[in-house]
């Protein structure tokens, strides 16, 4: 940027609020559109938000729905979106987005008021202490103590967000700093990512020959691969060294499914023959994946017999769970782009063909898959109908996993699920963000009957968007997901997971004023889902989902990936 | 304080100094149930940093501790003394 655009016009400095003169920052910032709720502590900004003709503010229905809208911009730009809450239950409400967004390493600026810093510790209306609940659910947080302040923590907040591992990075500001009018003369340059430091290029060297010499080595794609925008390099590595890859849920669209090197998900609710492969492989290459325990089950028997090579940009996760041989800190596309000119070249015939031994003998079973009143045919025949450009969201339970295991994901950024924390309510509005972001695409959701009730609320925020966003709802009358497990491990006691009184779906969806679809009335099915998908603007479709199927393979909780149950 | 106790790990962290950071610091160890045996904070210089000294116990968790301490936005730097840190000594009195 010039250096003359950072001085106000004329050289002369202009009085601006702390409310205004952040407004101006997030412009600045490249904020285009940004999500919240208003209340009595951020009403200062909001007022000097009204001015702005650059950003446009989508009002959400409930504060988490904010956060989740943001994310949704967030995931499938890799930018750092924003989110606005008052203080005290404003910010609360944001925290649930907070904590999702930090298990998943999403970049996010969460904005909240606070009560004025002359009342801070008073126990003043609608005053939390946001800076202390939110300190273990951000990468960093500030308290703002002045407009001057201002200038350099929203620029900072950016820059921490999309830094190194991304993030969510709270700023709350009293109401009086927000107020407070101050001389600025000069605008700090926008917040942007910081570069990691460069990775070591010996352990780059071991790792290479690793691979090199190396009989039965599996790559091990993680969510930091779509983070850095290496799923072409993790690709090309793949093909050059012929290694069967397989992807956590947060990676799943790194490489496509189809690729004849692909081995699908692993872990919890992958294939049989994914998770068996690694019982047998010699060398498993992590690169951005921290072995979550849904991922790799009983650590201890985990690639038993595999030497690691872990590639992350977080040093704090390398050894963490799983001591690697070699440990490469630095960003997963830089060290990949240096790893792939020492890789040899090779077919690994053997290996592969072990390997499709195991999928030959145990496969990843998709029942029903060409029927589209089944659940993995209704994942199937959504995807006919739709094109790789569309966007998958989903919420959590059964329904998300048959999606994960059945959807022909192709993409980067394809992908929208919440994999850490594993929140129910976090499919609609983060549905809503990827369609604010990319306004031309088409977003489906998929969700549980559970899961769309935690964030129904939004479906007004998305009639008053107009936006393309299909929600697939799967309903089982149950926490389906639960239920399972209360079939499985706990003595078919079924307990508090089934609902006796079940909404009609559809009316709420004509009281939003959303188009709707009636599935199992549908005569033909697949033509009444091709029709509402390609419709422009908003449309539930409601399909009934018997609440016996199970999502299989399943390891238990605790176990071994190797004795899943099902499948 | 026992022998013992004198010798236990102690980590020697500066930091800025700002009203949020102990609760930064403090809730990293509160978080991973990991004990803070004992803290000693001053500020430094002019008093835009303090060091932070923590007391604690071995453990196998205590490299990947450190590691996450380093991540701490605002700290600055992380020792390690293993054999502890005589800054405990002089309080003995004080902890009859
Ligand atoms: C906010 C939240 N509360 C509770 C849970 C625990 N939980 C996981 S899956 C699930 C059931 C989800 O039910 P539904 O959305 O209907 O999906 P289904 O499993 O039936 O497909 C529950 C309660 C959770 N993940 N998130």
């Amino acid at each position: 940027m010039h250096a003359s655009s950072n001085t106000a016009a004329h050289g002369e400095a202009e009085w601006l609020t702390g409310a205004e003169l952040t407004v101006r920052l997030l412009e600045r910032q490249g904020v285009r559109v940004l999500s919240g709720i208003p209340g009595g502590a951020i009403l200062p900004f909001y007022d000097a938000l009204s001015a702005s003709t650059e950003i446009h503010h989508v009002l959400a229905r409930h504060e988490q729905g904010a956060g989740f809208i943001a994310q949704g911009m967030a995931r499938t730009t890799g930018q750092a979106a924003v989110c606005l809450a008052s203080s005290g239950p404003g910010a609360t409400n944001l925290l649930t987005a907070i904590a999702d967004a930090k298990l998943d390493s999403i970049p996010l600026v969460a904005i909240t008021g606070q009560v004025p810093q002359s009342m801070i510790g008073t126990d003043a209306f609608q005053e939390v202490d946001t800076y202390g609940l939110s300190v273990p659910i951000t990468k960093h947080n500030f308290l703002v103590d002045s407009a001057e302040a201002l200038l350099e923590v929203i620029p900072r907040a950016f820059s921490l967000a999309l830094s190194g591992r991304p993030g969510p990075v709270l700023v709350d500001i009293p109401k009086d700093v927000q107020l407070q009018r101050i001389a600025v003369s000069r605008w700090p340059e926008p917040g942007c990512a910081q570069a990691a430091p460069a990775p070591d290029a010996d352990k780059i060297a071991q790792a290479a020959q690793m691979i090199n010499q190396a009989k039965r080595p599996i790559l091990y794609l993680g969510g930091g691969v779509v983070h850095s925008g290496a799923s072409e390099a993790a690709v090309t590595l793949a093909e050059q060294a012929s290694l069967p890859t397989t992807m956590t849920l947060m990676a799943l669209g790194a490489m496509p499914v189809d690729h004849p090197l692909s081995l699908g998900m692993l872990g919890m609710h992958g294939a049989p023959y994914t998770n068996l492969a690694l019982e047998e492989c010699d060398l498993l290459i992590a690169v951005g994946a921290r072995f979550d325990d849904r991922a790799t089950g009983k650590v201890a028997a985990f690639c038993p017999n595999a030497a690691i090579i872990h590639i992350d940009i977080d040093p704090s996760e390398l050894d963490k769970i799983k001591t690697a041989h070699i440990g490469i800190a630095g960003d997963v596309g830089a060290v990949l782009a240096q790893l792939l000119p020492q890789v040899q070249a090779t077919l690994r015939e053997d290996w592969n063909q072990r390997v499709a031994q195991l999928k030959a003998e145990r496969p990843l079973q998709l029942p029903g898959l060409d029927d589209p009143r089944s659940h993995y045919g209704l994942v199937q025949a959504v995807a006919d109908a739709l094109d790789d450009s569309a966007f998958v969201a989903t919420d959590v339970g059964q329904h998300q996993m048959w999606v994960a295991q059945a959807y022909p994901l192709r993409r980067p950024r394809q992908w929208l699920t919440s994999g850490g924390l594993g929140t129910m309510g976090f499919g609609l509005p983060t549905a809503i963000g990827a369609a604010l972001a990319n306004p031309e695409r088409t977003v489906v959701c998929f969700s549980g009957d559970g899961s769309i009730l935690m964030n129904i609320q939004e479906f007004a925020t998305l009639a008053e968007a107009g936006l393309n966003v299909k929600v697939v709802l799967m309903n089982n009358a149950s926490l389906g997901l639960v239920h399972q497990q209360q079939e499985l491990f706990y003595g078919e006691r079924i307990f508090a997971s089934r609902f006796i009184a079940q909404p009609d779906f559809l009316q709420i969806a004509r009281g939003f004023r959303i188009a709707e679809l009636d599935l199992d009335a549908a005569a033909d099915p697949r033509a009444a889902l091709k029709q509402a998908l390609n419709a422009p603007g908003p449309c539930l479709i409601h399909a009934s989902i018997d609440v016996k199927e199970k999502v299989y393979p399943m390891v238990p909780p605790g176990a071994a990936n190797k004795e899943m149950i099902g499948g | 304080m026992t022998a013992e106790q004198l010798t236990r790990p102690v980590l020697e962290i500066d930091v800025n100094n700002h009203p949020g950071v102990m609760s930064h610091v403090v809730g990293l160890f509160s978080r991973r149930a990991y004990n803070v045996e004992g803290i000693i904070c001053v500020p430094v210089g002019s008093g835009e940093t303090s060091r932070i000294w923590l007391q604690i116990n071995e453990d196998e968790r205590l490299e990947q501790i450190v590691k996450q301490v380093e991540k701490l936005e605002d700290v600055l730097v992380v020792r390690r003394h293993d054999a502890g840190h005589p800054a405990f000594a002089g309080l003995e009195r004080y902890a009859g």
